[in-house]
């Protein structure tokens, strides 16, 4: 009695999106997730009951952060390049791409310190400044990590261990550098576009 | 052995083949070729690297049984300390610690894990599987669970234990009332326990998707495994939560910032509500993989399936699913508006229809079936008596109006006690009563196991059916003394005589345990002639599981011939064989087609390393010892870089060069 062809071949191993590895990335972006959305929850909890000036500086100047913003969008389209040009079979397009992702990723990291330094206040002068430098703190080191990510995946790009047949690891890396960007978004519309909701 | 055909021709059989498929009794060269490939290391370099499910969740099990005991000792102390009235056993700050102290052990150091326990030793043979998804990271749970818990414990024989209660309410945790070490401790170590958690949570839900073995439909799946998804699901979604309350009470302790401080905006219902979204889903995960173990082993000794497996599994789902948006019932004498009170108290009382549907199903499977009462069915039934009067005192402080009433009295008191005793100690003995031959190869003493139920339960009811009076009486709970004039010494007094009959009837479990250790009758495969996959390999199971990997046709395969539910039969001896170093079979997620030959990493001393880099760097932060946190950052990057470095032997890197020698040369690393 059979239920199945057992004579059908089966890829081995970390196959892509057939390996754990690609489920467990996906756990962990749910988790993840949950932890972005209970300090988004926290930020409006408080901002809702809030007497203070909010923000104290008054409304944030969005040019640097929309031009921040991009530069990281921008980052992940390279991600999702580099991982289309193994595909292809064009590992040093593939290895470009990712070099220029974590150039990116690099710049959108200077300057968000250089907005951090800007700000009058810090993370004790004011909840404001908790819950600001909490919550992008939070993401900056999602940006750290996702940078280390892609580094490792540059240096196995270059030491030729992945193809166009086995390249989970980029695969898994570069989803969760998207989840990274999206969730930036989500504290951009929270963090700069939000107090602006309540002046028009 | 049935080797690939080679008509297909393929490019390299190191990315893709044809599994074998066959037959491998014990003593055959296949079978023999298993058990030394999948072997651990022996000694002591075996006990750092083991990552086998089966030596994990045994550890798990013994841990936490552990911190039951601390916490009960420490409950028996609160016991002396209140049999009568104005006594000066403890100091009430020493009360604080005791009471505090307990509550986490209990909840957070043994409720979980020790279910996790079960998970982590039976979901791979449930599942028909050779290992979980991710064995490195079983073990790494693991260890961050065990520091965890040290840490936890570190300032206890100093006299500053966390000393404000399990769920920690700001202010008085804050750090203008509370400015010792004691909190920090607290804080801190329940992140490091939610990292553990949640890398466990994610372990079983992949393993659940991806490791069955082929023809284990979603339907298919046994109840505890259900249960465990659920927890998983909830912790994965909830720990965040509690994680990120405690590391903002760090920060506003440690590092200046104003969350919770009420003189500058802050606001401490935030802690209230960031603990409670954690902390009500986080009851019913440890209760329904509880509810599970009963779910699957009471019909071993009903001699018939559980009634409505559907209804159950999906009232398990639904539980959870309730249970996500209940949070604020309690909350309820914190001054929020009646609308939302109403809401939140209609929708938990809803929550009882689901866990009535469990309840029926268990009683139908009861009378519908033929009882055998050996002492594991005594702690089912048992648990489903105590689940009820649990459960209905559960629908009483649901009522608001009731609630103000009982509040912060010994009602919630016996309440907590009769769901987690009832639904989670009940279950967990009466489940290593079953599960026991499988883990040892030997019968638990069914003499003693009978004392040892009877003792438990009447202890149990004399402890905590009074305590039910004693808030009815207006006693309110964490209190370190009382005087005679309350009229509260009867109930105290028998409360008090109850616990202490209850910690016998742990210790003659124990004594059993130990006596079956050495004598206990062997016992074969299926010693209780249950029904499904773990009982059909040897007790204790080989380190490899399964020699084949089962073809499954059902969701009792053990009684397929008996109940004849249809003319389909499971293949437990004939099926994939999967040789060349560690595998395991890939399945789709819902109808548990073969999708793909998975290999599964050896025995690796990185998890442990990781697990105490880790755990090192929040030692580092307690002490605010910076450069050493550095360190440790680093230490952790470095390990974690080796733990992800693509191998060849996990097929995680492509095949170059032209090397077409035999597979054999993957196993080593
Ligand atoms: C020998 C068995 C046990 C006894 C005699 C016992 C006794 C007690 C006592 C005396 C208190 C303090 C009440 C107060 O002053 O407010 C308490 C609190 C508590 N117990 Fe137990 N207990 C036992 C087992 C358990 C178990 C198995 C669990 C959970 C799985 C548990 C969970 C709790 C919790 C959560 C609290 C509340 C702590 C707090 O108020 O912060 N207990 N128990
Ligand atoms: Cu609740």
């Amino acid at each position: 009695m059979n239920l199945f062809d057992h004579n059908r071949s089966l890829p081995i191993g970390s196959d892509a999106k057939l390996s754990t590895g690609w489920w467990g990335v996906l756990a962990l972006i749910v988790t993840e997730s949950a932890l972005f959305a209970y300090l988004l929850f926290t930020y409006f909890y408080l901002s809702a009951q809030t007497e203070q000036q909010w923000p104290p500086e008054g409304l944030p100047s969005l040019t640097m952060p929309i031009i921040n913003t991009i530069i990281l969008l921008a980052s992940s389209v390279s991600v999702w390049a580099s991982e289309h040009y193994i595909r292809l079979k064009q590992i040093r397009w593939s290895i470009g791409l990712m070099a220029l992702s974590i150039i990116l990723g690099i710049s959108f990291v200077l300057i968000q310190l250089i907005e951090w330094h800007k700000k009058p206040y810090d993370m004790t002068s004011d909840l404001y400044g908790s819950l600001y430098f909490t919550i992008t703190g939070f993401h900056m080191c999602h940006v750290v990590i996702g940078i280390v990510v892609l580094l490792l995946l540059l240096v196995w790009l270059s030491l030729g261990y992945f193809d166009d047949r086995r390249h989970a690891a980029v695969t898994i890396g570069g989803v969760y550098w998207h989840f990274v960007d999206v969730v930036w978004l989500f504290v951009f519309a929270t963090l700069y576009l939000f107090p602006y909701s309540d002046s028009v | 052995m049935a080797i690939s055909d080679k008509k297909h021709n393929l490019p390299d059989n190191r990315l893709e083949r044809v599994p074998e498929y066959g037959c491998a009794p014990t003593g055959s060269t296949v079978e023999m070729r298993l058990a030394h490939t999948w072997e651990c290391n022996p000694g002591w370099r075996g006990w750092f690297s083991t990552v086998d499910h089966k030596t994990i969740g045994i550890r798990y099990l013994i841990t936490a049984f552990i911190f039951l005991i601390i916490g009960g000792i420490e409950a028996l102390i609160m016991r002396a300390q209140l049999s009568l009235p104005d006594q000066t056993l403890l100091t009430p700050e020493q009360y604080n610690q005791l009471f505090t102290m307990h509550g986490i052990t209990m909840i957070f150091l043994y409720a979980l894990p020790i279910l996790s326990g079960f998970s982590n030793y039976l979901w791979p043979l449930l599942l028909g599987s050779r290992d979980m998804a991710f064995p490195r990271l079983n073990a790494l749970s693991y260890w961050i669970f065990l520091f965890a818990g040290v840490f936890m414990y570190a300032s206890f024989p100093l006299g500053q234990a966390p000393n404000a209660g399990w769920f920690n309410y700001v202010p008085f945790s804050g750090p203008i009332y509370n400015t010792g070490p004691n909190i920090d401790v607290f804080a801190l170590g329940m992140v490091l326990l939610g990292i553990s958690t949640t890398v466990g949570a994610v372990n079983f839900i992949v393993t659940l998707f991806k490791m069955r073995a082929p023809g284990m439909t979603i339907n298919r799946v046994p109840i505890l495994v259900w249960g465990t998804l659920t927890a998983s699901v909830a912790n994965l979604i909830t720990i965040p939560a509690v994680s990120l309350a405690f590391l903002l009470l760090w920060l506003d302790r440690q590092v200046g910032t104003q969350f919770f401080d009420v003189a500058n905006g802050g606001k401490p219902l935030l802690w209230q509500h960031l603990f409670w979204i954690f902390g009500h889903p986080w009851v019913y995960a440890i209760v329904l993989p509880a509810m599970g173990i009963v779910s699957d082993a009471l019909p071993t000794f009903c001699r018939r399936p559980l009634v409505g497996y559907t209804a159950v599994a999906l009232a398990t789902m639904a539980t959870m699913m309730f249970g996500f948006v209940v949070w604020v019932h309690h909350m309820f004498a914190t001054g929020l508006p009646t609308i939302s009170l109403s809401i939140f108290g209609a929708a938990s009382m809803a929550i009882s229809i689901p866990s009535a549907v469990a309840v029926f199903a268990w009683i139908a499977t009861i009378w519908l079936g033929r009882p055998v009462f050996k002492t594991p069915f005594l702690f089912f039934a048992g648990f489903v008596i105590l689940f009820v009067i649990g459960g209905l005192s559960g629908v009483m402080v649901a009522a608001v109006s009731l609630n103000w009433q009982l509040n912060e009295t010994y009602f919630v008191v016996a309440h907590l006690h009769y769901v987690l005793l009832g639904i989670n100690v009940f279950p967990v003995i009466g489940g290593i009563y079953y599960w026991f031959p499988k883990f040892t190869g030997r019968m638990m003493n069914e003499k003693l196991g009978k004392w040892s139920f009877w003792v438990m339960f009447i202890g149990f009811n004399a402890a905590f059916f009074p305590m039910h009076i004693a808030g009815l009486l207006g006693m309110p709970r964490r209190i370190y003394t009382y005087s005679s004039h309350m009229g509260w010494d009867t109930v105290n007094m028998i409360t008090s005589i109850g616990s202490f009959i209850f910690a016998i009837g742990i210790l003659i479990f124990l004594v059993n345990v130990m006596i079956s250790l050495k004598r206990g009758v062997l016992a074969g495969s299926n010693p209780w002639d249950a029904a499904t996959l773990e009982w059909s390999i040897s007790s204790p199971p080989p380190a490899y599981n399964f020699a084949v990997i089962p073809i499954i046709a059902s969701r009792h395969p053990l009684w397929e011939n008996r109940l004849n539910e249809s003319s389909e039969r499971s293949s437990l001896s004939e099926g994939y064989l999967l040789t060349a170093g560690h595998e395991t079979i890939g399945t789709s997620p819902i109808d548990a087609k073969p999708q793909v030959i998975l290999k599964m990493p050896g025995d690796s001393y990185i998890p442990f390393f990781v697990g105490l880099f880790v755990s090192l760097l929040f030692v580092g932060l307690l002490f605010h010892w910076w450069s050493f946190i550095g360190v440790m950052t680093a230490a952790c990057c470095i390990t974690l870089i080796l733990w992800m470095w693509p191998q060849k032997s996990l097929a995680q890197r492509t095949v170059f060069n032209a090397d077409h020698s035999s597979q054999n040369n993957s196993e080593k690393i």
